[in-house]
């Protein structure tokens, strides 16, 4: 038999290939002989036919036949073949593969072989893939490693090290005798990797941790070190542009970031050393500027003094300004983390900032806009949003929504004036309408429902708008309700703020009939602009339009249009005598300030068929004295007092019924599960419970959300309560109970939540990171989301109990529905 | 930690990828392809950083060859850059001049040189001369001399 092609040679030949098939064709040739060869245990050729397969490999076609070949080679006593076997084997094994098992013998003799490039080929791999079988067989043969005086193999021994912790924690104890020594060396490798071990183990281990801040007295250890390479001259061997090792510069900083984190002593020891890392690092190139970055990440992380910390926000500052894009970024990322803690500080480079939102790099302009909606107070609102509604008309797409939807929140806190704020919702409508997200509808119609005095302007405004562009549907959705609720103001010219329009009811007809019939429209749009016509019918003089209108419409191929259209003629027809009544104007709804469970303040019994966007709705639970309502309702006008929805006599889901008012008004009947008992009977008892129900916005039953258990495993349990924020009925309030029902405390409990990228995220500081053990005591956290439609979320629970630490994800999909509508 | 590392081309055909966290076939398959689209995407003039998933990409081109580095969340960016620039020095000072086929036709040798820089998604060596001196040696190994002779001379 031949010999094998080399494999310069095969790697030439496929290059020529032109085509994918040709390709394939040669390797498919190339790997049967391969396997021929490999069946004749041909040991000569072996390493040439193994580096084949790998190359073939890479290209993307399978080589798991060649997974035992590796094992052979490696257990060769040639040096090439182990040097090839072994990067087969990191290449072609996993954990996964039983096969791998089989290299823990050959890795252990590897470990004690003669020749110290042999050593390393086993170190390197074991510290590559090893699995916990194979950490726990060899962790004793690489802590002897650990403690050679060969730096060559200590190094490499420490980051094996460091695999095995990270494989099997419990280890973690055997390696801390060797450590003992580790940073006295000179050599640089191992002082690399000593800290990266260290870093491991005190980042792991509490206890560790504090060993080595008090017992070992890591912190002047580590400074001393730090000091003798910045002060220390040229040195050839570590020069990177005149910074002497800044990999291990910035490994040391890192290290003492986890030493200084909440303990005074250790940070006060190393105020000095970053104080002069700050000041005296080069920042002409990248390396001088990752130092520094490192160094500024320390200093906000441990308990430094309050003039390190505005060195560090100012050397951010300077990052700003920086013209490598890189900086820029990693400047504003840094600035968002700490906006929170330091915000006074980050607020003096607002400026910067706000620059930063006309960078031509996507990444920056993103957290410039991120950073620039952290930053909005009451101070600087007016100026800030002039920025960002700037920022709103020219950038891409993809920010739009994530722009409109910060604009709205900022303007929802800091509006100095109700005229700004719905000038400032007008701009964003007009600019990026089609962005907005659809939930932010239902929002503004509450907030000009609630701005009395602004209401001609604001139908004004929204009617010329109308009359520019119907393409955008949030705009055209919000004006269409504005224009049916407010039409007899706009008809009457009654505008203060602005010189007001000439407008006839016959042209308001028109613009909203052409909504119904224009292609542009959603089928949403067109049940606006309907009820809207209908609305009118109230408050303008001519009601003949309306009706013709509304009956065309009741043979709408539509279903929801029709059946809009079917009811609305009824109420011209059969109970013309209500209609007055149904179609009032809507009261305002008063916001409250807590999050607690919200209330409902009715001026009157006055109603209006929510239908205007039934599935923005939670479902409605009907307090028991409504019934009286109902009675006033048909007579006068009484206030009644504030009513708590937290008595519900209905079952939840009879609240969809009470919400779908059309569908209680259909002739046939009314909603199934009405209980009787509250109604005189003598009421067309559909009627009756559409108009009690009063179903205003979304203000209703925050309280009915019922908790749900998140997550329950091991003994820890974790609940979520729901509230819904106000005054922002699209931010959902999330608190967690942690609970520990094991025999120990479970402690360093951190909670971590992830959510789909379309949510906003924010979590607050917990109550404690001790969860008493057999629920003596809760942790609680508060969690907010912005927008949480269809809300699902990704858990990541940390504790440690009974001194090992515990990680665990989850994913949380069992939201109930109200918390999200 | 280091995640993952990948050399590729700008038509995506992969040169050298390393894993630091085990995967299967099929994942590590989907992750290079996310990655090569992402990459070959972003604009000339972007910053080399990106987000993906929870852990953060760094990346760079230089000549014909992109590459890709995956740190974890809380890992320092601009240092990632220091560690890719430092392992194109290294492949620089070895084949003199390195260039995408020196890479292609001697992968064994780009691994190499790798392994003896990062171990398990860590730098092992911060000097370039200590590296170069132990893939010289390596070599010299391979090529049947007598092993004593090089240990004495590299020890210490």
């Amino acid at each position: 038999m031949p010999a094998p092609i080399r494999l310069r040679e095969l790697i030439r030949t496929i290059r020529t290939a032109r085509t994918q098939a040709e390709e394939r064709e040669m390797i498919q040739k190339e790997c049967a002989a391969i396997r021929s060869s490999f069946r004749e245990e041909d040991n000569t050729y072996r390493c040439r036919n193994v580096a084949k397969l790998l190359y073939m490999h890479m290209l993307g076609y399978p080589a798991h036949f060649g997974q035992l070949e590796c094992l052979k080679l490696i257990a060769s006593q040639k040096f090439t073949d182990k040097r090839i076997g072994y990067l087969g084997a990191m290449l072609l094994l996993d954990e996964r593969q039983d096969v791998h098992l089989l290299m823990t013998n050959c890795i252990k003799n590897d470990l004690n072989h003669s020749t110290q490039y042999v050593q390393g080929l086993a170190l390197c791999t074991l510290g590559c893939m090893g699995s916990s079988e194979m950490c726990r067989d060899l962790a004793g043969e690489v802590e002897k490693l650990l403690k050679t005086s060969n730096s060559y193999l200590r190094k490499k021994a420490a980051l094996c090290a460091v695999h095995v912790i990270r494989k099997v924690p419990e280890l973690m104890e055997m390696f801390l005798p060797a450590t003992k020594n580790l940073l006295s060396e000179k050599n640089h490798g191992v002082l690399h990797t000593s800290v990266v071990l260290l870093t491991e183990m005190c980042e792991r281990s509490p206890d560790m941790l504090s060993h080595f801040r008090k017992n070992e007295k890591l912190v002047p250890q580590l400074v001393r070190i730090l000091k003798n390479l910045i002060m220390s001259g040229y040195s050839p061997e570590h020069d990177v542009s005149g910074i002497s090792d800044p990999f291990l510069q910035v490994r040391i900083l890192r290290l003492l970031r986890i030493l200084g984190k909440s303990d005074d002593d250790s940070s006060e020891a190393m105020n000095d050393i970053l104080a002069q890392v700050a000041t005296n690092t080069e920042t002409s190139k990248n390396v001088g500027n990752a130092i520094l970055y490192e160094t500024v990440l320390t200093i906000m992380d441990i308990k430094s003094e309050s003039g390190l910390r505005v060195l560090a926000i100012n050397i951010l500052g300077r990052f700003l300004l920086n013209n490598d894009k890189n900086i820029r970024y990693v400047a504003l990322t840094s600035l968002l983390k700490t906006v929170q803690t330091d915000h006074n500080a980050v607020q003096r480079h607002r400026s910067t900032i706000v620059d930063c939102l006309k960078d031509l790099d996507v990444s920056i302009k993103r957290r410039a806009m991120e950073l620039s909606f952290a930053l909005v107070n009451g101070n600087n609102i007016r100026g800030m949003m002039k920025e960002l509604l700037y920022f709103l008309d020219s950038c891409d797409p993809e920010f739009k929504a994530d722009c409109a939807s910060g604009v709205f929140l900022a303007a929802e806190k800091y509006a100095p004036s109700k005229r700004w704020h719905i000038d400032t919702i007008m701009r964003v409508l007009t600019t990026a309408g089609s962005y907005v997200r659809d939930d932010s509808v239902p929002n503004l119609i509450q907030l000009i429902t609630n701005s009395v005095e602004m209401h001609a302007y604001t139908v004004q405004r929204l009617y010329k708008a109308l009359l520019d562009d119907i393409s955008q549907q949030p705009l055209v959705q919000v004006a269409s309700w504005c224009i049916g609720e407010y039409g007899d103001l706009l008809v009457s010219g009654q505008c203060e703020e602005e010189e007001p329009i000439q407008v006839t009811e016959d042209e308001v007809l028109d613009v909203l009939e052409g909504l119904l019939v224009s292609n542009l429209s959603t089928p949403v749009t067109r049940g606006y602009s309907l009820t809207a016509i209908m609305k009118l019918s109230t408050r303008f003089s001519g009601v003949n339009r309306i009706k013709k209108v509304v009956s065309i419409y009741g043979s709408s191929i539509d279903v929801e249009l029709q059946q809009r259209a079917v009811e609305y003629n009824a109420l011209f027809k059969k109970y013309d005598h209500m209609r007055p009544a149904l179609l009032e104007r809507m009261p305002i709804m008063e916001k409250t300030a807590t999050n607690g469970p919200t209330e409902i303040v009715q001026t009157n019994g006055e109603t209006e068929p929510s239908v205007v966007e039934p599935k923005h709705l939670p479902p409605v639970t009907q307090p028991a004295n409504q019934a009286n309502d109902l009675l006033d309702l048909l007579g006068g006008n009484d206030v009644v007092p504030v009513i708590q929805t937290t008595m519900p006599t209905k079952p939840a889901s009879a609240g969809g019924e009470l919400l779908d008012l059309l569908g209680d008004l259909s002739l046939s009947g009314g909603p199934a599960t009405a209980p009787a008992s509250s109604v005189p009977t003598s009421q067309p008892s559909f009627l009756l419970d559409g108009l009690s129900s009063q179903p205003l916005f979304n203000d209703i039953a925050a309280a009915a959300i019922p908790p749900m258990t998140a997550y329950n495993k091991n003994g820890l349990k974790i609940d979520f309560t729901f509230e819904r924020a106000n005054p922002n009925p699209n931010v959902a309030v999330i608190t967690i109970h942690a609970s520990n029902s094991t025999e120990a405390d479970m402690t360093e409990f951190v909670f971590q939540a992830a959510v789909p990228k379309t949510f906003q995220l924010q979590l607050l500081s917990p109550s404690s990171n001790v969860v008493p053990a057999l629920n003596q005591g809760t942790v609680t956290q508060v969690i907010r989301v912005l927008n949480p439609q269809k809300l699902r979320m990704r858990i990541k629970l940390t504790y440690t109990l009974k001194g090992s630490p515990v990680q665990d994800l989850a994913e949380v999909n069992n939201f109930p529905a109200q918390s999200w509508q | 930690m280091m995640r993952f590392l990948l050399l590729f081309s700008r038509q995506g055909k992969l040169r050298l990828q390393k894993w630091f966290t085990p995967m299967t076939e099929r994942e590590k398959k989907k992750i290079t392809r996310d990655m090569t689209t992402m990459v070959l995407s972003r604009q000339p003039r972007s910053c080399n950083f990106l987000h993906w998933k929870d852990l953060k990409i760094i990346y760079k081109r230089y000549a014909s060859l992109y590459f890709c580095l995956a740190i974890d969340n809380q890992e320092n960016e601009l240092i990632a850059l220091e560690v890719i620039q430092r392992y194109v020095e290294l492949l620089d000072k070895y084949f003199g001049n390195v260039c995408e086929l020196d890479i292609i036709f001697n992968f064994e040798k780009a691994y190499f040189i790798l392994d003896e820089f990062l171990i398990g998604g860590e730098i092992q060596e911060t000097s370039k001369q200590m590296v170069n001196r132990s893939i010289e040696a390596s070599d010299m190994l391979q090529e049947g001399d007598s092993s004593e002779w090089f240990e004495v001379e590299l020890f210490g």
